[in-house]
């Protein structure tokens, strides 16, 4: 990929991605967090991993964003009021965040094999899809299992939240 | 041309982004998103030491790939979990900011 699309696509995703944060309008920021994900997505892409990319686009950019949207439209929230905005809370968030960016900058910094370039793939006769899959359903079977369970009790659990009280 | 600490960084801002959205809203459907905006930042990084480490047959270490979906399948089941406490929530107290949320404050 050339540095110029990274660049497009790693500009695109941050900036969506501050969108999120700064939009008052809930609407705004779950439509801003789309386009994130998918510059994400072409991020990922760039990388070789079009599977990734591609359940990227499919979970996220499909299935969760239609759940948000939908409880910000079953909820009716407005734009929020503005409230009196608690100073040192705001400064102090900002700070600690500021400051996670410069450690992990400075860590990043350190880091000998960060400067160097991603090494070439040899052509190969399968697809990335066919090998995630063969280590899913051999070395990763139980834990692809327990998976399985964990998203059958977040469903039952999810119904057993909104159910309402029986009076 | 492109290095590893390219991706690494804007991985470190995606997250710095998604930390202060936790840090600073008041919305729990915002602050959902930023947790995820979080889960997605590492991703990025996973994904990207899976692409530096050609292994001998010359093929990213799917491991790595292994482990994004595993993310991404916990994530969207957290979501899903997140939204019920928060419908939930919304409609015992008809709010969705945590600075009215206070009965557990000590």
């Amino acid at each position: 990929m050339s540095p110029f699309l990274f660049w497009i696509f790693a500009v695109l995703t941050v900036t969506f991605g501050a969108a999120v944060v700064l939009n008052r309008n809930p609407v705004a920021s779950a439509l801003s967090l789309v386009v994130s994900f998918l510059g994400l997505s072409a991020l990922f892409m760039s990388l070789d991993a079009f599977f990734v990319g591609i359940i990227q686009v499919l979970v996220y950019a499909g299935a969760v964003m239609v759940l948000f949207l939908f409880i910000i439209m079953l909820l009716d929230i407005r734009v929020e009021e503005r409230r009196r905005i608690n100073w040192v809370a705001a400064v102090g968030g900002v700070g600690v965040a500021v400051i996670l960016l410069i450690q992990i900058y400075v860590v990043i910094g350190h880091f000998q094999s960060a400067r160097r370039t991603f090494p070439p793939l040899v052509a190969s006769t399968t697809d990335d899809v066919w090998h995630i899959g063969h280590l899913l359903f051999t070395n990763y079977n139980l834990p692809f299992q327990i998976i399985g369970v964990l998203v059958l009790v977040a469903t039952v659990g999810v119904v057993l939240l909104s159910r309402r009280e029986p009076r | 041309m492109i290095t590893l600490g390219d991706y690494l960084i804007v991985s470190a801002i995606l997250f710095t982004i998604g930390f202060a959205g936790v840090m600073l809203r008041r919305n729990l459907i915002i602050i959902l998103m930023s947790i995820e905006l979080m889960l997605n930042a590492a991703n990025l990084s996973l994904v990207a030491f899976s692409r530096f480490r050609v292994g001998a047959n010359g093929l990213p270490d799917y491991n790595a790939q292994v482990f994004v979906f595993f993310v991404i399948t916990v994530a969207a089941a957290e979501v899903a979990v997140g939204l019920g406490l928060l419908v939930a929530l919304y409609r015992a107290r008809q709010t969705t900011d945590v600075a009215d949320i206070t009965s557990l404050k000590f």
